[in-house]
């Protein structure tokens, strides 16, 4: 369904350990709202110098007020930090909802949801979704630390399994999040993978998943400017199921792929054989002339210095430190 | 009662003078979201050239204060794909497209002119001179006046008389007058002003560039003054070649600047990442900047910060 800009009346802005919940009326985005969409702000008021938009997941929305939409941040820039000292009856600049949104199974699945830091705040209105159709819910939720691992209540409330892992071992149990997930995955016989975290991690779990065969919906956390697929700024290469590579847009064709279908290793490169690349119908074009094809994954780094990170969770040990 | 906002392009007469900018609406369908497009003055498209391009690596943004640095290397899906698909969807809902084209080589341009003439619909050609020469060791044929004319000269020959061709200058160039007058010699019908500069951004963290392209051109309000400066004196040295303004757009007055500057015509860019529903607000806030001066036609104030122009001072074609 086509999104809205509207101007959102803040109705709450909560600290929730290491991040903040707001919560909008925004009826219009409410209504139309499927999970794994999300919603971008302006931020900063009307003289702002700051142009990018944020964008972050839709946490959950609620039929209170005529409809309300919350969204979970961590306050690490300037524009961050500039929606956390936002307060009751605030107004702010909301488009939404984009994206497309998690598949959801046919039939009654055993769904594994798994989410690093804020990223996790997704998986929770999926999970109320895919209880409608019959699904068991595990989940395995990740984070550096015991106030990073977010929505850890909800999931033992509501789900089969919870597992929870902190890189510092504060909660749960210490190691990698996809430490745990080949066991849960045979015990709980998880015939689907719904994911948000990290690209690194989406990898991971992408390539365990592929030795059970099973499907992945992952829910890729790249820097947006705009959303609304204008900017193409958000870029990855991405398989069609026709087998051509493409640098399709998170914002329009995302941020929700099926796991095998991005190109994890070329993240942040163009590859030799993407639809239109170099090789394939002639030089680069302008600011890239020479240096169309970098390697590695690294350097996804943000627009901005909130490096948003809404759509997945926490940006790597790192990359983030530029966060101020 | 309102202004007439009103502006000629060529043959065609837009309903408004407020357009979309190349690069920041898209193919026109993700700004039909959240704007009438048919009420838009004009859409210019994303830069069009003759085959898919995938355009440069991520990162590709860099937010900057007031600013925005891109080095999306202008992706695209081809010119073909352009004329099957973009082009007939926005005719079909009522927009009037600038098609702005983008080449590795002069034959590239004149080709992409030709294919666009074959064409029903093209409002008129903005010619983005801002691409890597491939014959001149990749300098971008914009930042040298002759190849900017040669461009020009070629692109024009190629366009069917009646279709506007517009020259897209870059302002990182010592004297923009002199290209503007090297494009005009070659037959532009008018100009825009400016395409971004190029910028640079490191993070300090990484302790290396931000975007893959290490480069990236900057827009967005950081470079409005240097898009006044630039319509000024390229409207001072040229007074009856028609400029379509553009830079660091983002509200009614910053187009009334543009204007008393010379632009007659204004496309709004990066704002519309900010902003979707920028194109239609700027209107709006526009229709009152001038009716808060009791201006009738937005034509009057273009150019009006000259003062008057001595007529015999106008450099003529």
């Amino acid at each position: 369904m086509a999104p809205v800009q509207i101007r959102g009346t803040v109705l709450t802005v909560r600290r929730v350990d290491a991040y903040h919940a707001l919560t909008l009326v925004a009826p219009a985005i409410a209504t139309k709202f499927r999970p794994g969409q999300f919603i971008t702000v302006a931020v900063g008021g009307p003289e702002t110098s700051m142009l990018g938009r944020r964008a972050f997941a839709v946490h959950d929305v609620r039929p209170d007020h005529g409809g309300t939409v919350e969204f979970v941040f961590e306050a690490r820039g300037p524009g961050t930090r500039w929606l956390a000292a936002l307060r009751a009856r605030d107004t702010l600049d909301t488009v939404g909802p984009l994206g497309r949104p998690f598949p959801i199974p046919r039939d009654p699945s055993s769904c594994l949801l798994l989410g690093v830091g804020y990223g996790s705040a997704p998986l929770f209105a999926l999970a109320a979704r895919l209880r409608e159709r019959g699904c068991s819910i595990d989940y395995l939720l990740g984070g550096e630390s015991a106030d990073r691992v977010f929505g850890a209540l909800t999931a033992r409330r509501n789900g089969r399994s919870a597992a929870v892992v902190t890189t510092d071992g504060s909660f749960g149990a210490r190691g990698p999040v996809t430490g745990l997930m080949e066991q849960i995955i045979r015990e709980a016989r998880t015939d689907v993978i719904y994911a948000c975290a990290p690209v690194p991690v989406l990898r991971e779990v992408t390539a365990i998943a592929g030795r059970y065969d099973i499907p992945v919906q992952a829910s890729v956390d790249v820097p947006m400017a705009c959303g609304t697929g204008v900017c193409m700024g958000c870029v990855l290469p991405v398989t069609g199921t026709d087998g051509i590579t493409r640098i399709v847009r998170s914002c329009v064709d995302g941020p929700v792929f099926r796991g095998d279908l991005v190109r994890w290793d070329d993240m942040g490169t163009i590859p030799f054989d993407a639809l239109g690349a170099p090789g394939w119908a002639g030089p680069g074009g302008y600011g890239g002339a020479g240096s169309p094809s970098q390697g590695g994954s690294g350097g996804m780094g943000p627009p901005g210095r909130d490096s948003r990170g809404g759509l997945g969770g926490i940006v790597p040990p790192g990359q983030q430190s530029h966060a101020g | 009662m309102p202004a007439d906002m009103r502006a000629r392009l060529g043959q065609a007469e837009l309903p408004n003078l407020v357009l979309a900018a190349a690069g920041c609406a898209g193919a026109g369908r993700e700004l039909a979201q959240f704007v009438d497009v048919a009420r838009v003055g004009a859409l210019i498209s994303k830069s069009i050239m003759a085959e898919p391009h995938t355009g440069n690596p991520a990162p590709r943004l860099a937010e900057t204060p007031s600013g925005m640095l891109n080095s999306v290397g202008l992706q695209g899906p081809g010119v073909d794909a352009f004329l099957q698909r973009d082009l007939p969807w926005l005719l079909s809902r009522g927009a009037r497209v600038v098609v702005s084209i983008a080449g590795q080589t002069i034959r590239e341009y004149a080709g992409l002119a030709a294919r666009l003439s074959d064409t029903a619909g093209v409002t008129a050609i903005e010619v983005n001179l801002s691409c890597p020469n491939a014959e001149d060791a990749g300098q971008l044929f914009a930042l040298d006046p002759q190849r900017a004319g040669s461009v020009i000269a070629a692109v024009r020959g190629s366009a069917r008389y009646d279709i506007p061709v517009f020259a897209k200058l870059s302002p990182d160039v010592t004297d923009i007058v002199a290209v503007a007058r090297a494009c005009v010699a070659a037959g532009a019908d008018g100009l825009s002003l400016i395409n971004t500069l190029l910028g640079m951004a490191i993070d300090p963290a990484t302790m290396r560039p931000v975007l893959a392209g290490k480069y990236g051109g900057l827009s967005g309000p950081a470079i409005r003054p240097v898009a006044v400066r630039c319509v000024w004196q390229v409207r001072a040295a040229f007074p009856d070649v028609p400029i379509i303004g553009a830079g660091g757009v983002r509200t009614g007055r910053d187009a009334l600047e543009l204007m008393l500057a010379g632009a007659s015509m204004i496309a709004v860019g990066t704002e519309i990442i900010h902003d979707p529903s920028a194109c239609s607000r700027v209107l709006k806030e526009l229709e009152e900047e001038l009716a808060s001066i009791g201006a009738d036609r937005a034509a009057d104030v273009v150019g009006q910060a000259h003062g008057r122009i001595p007529r015999g001072l106008a450099w003529r074609a």
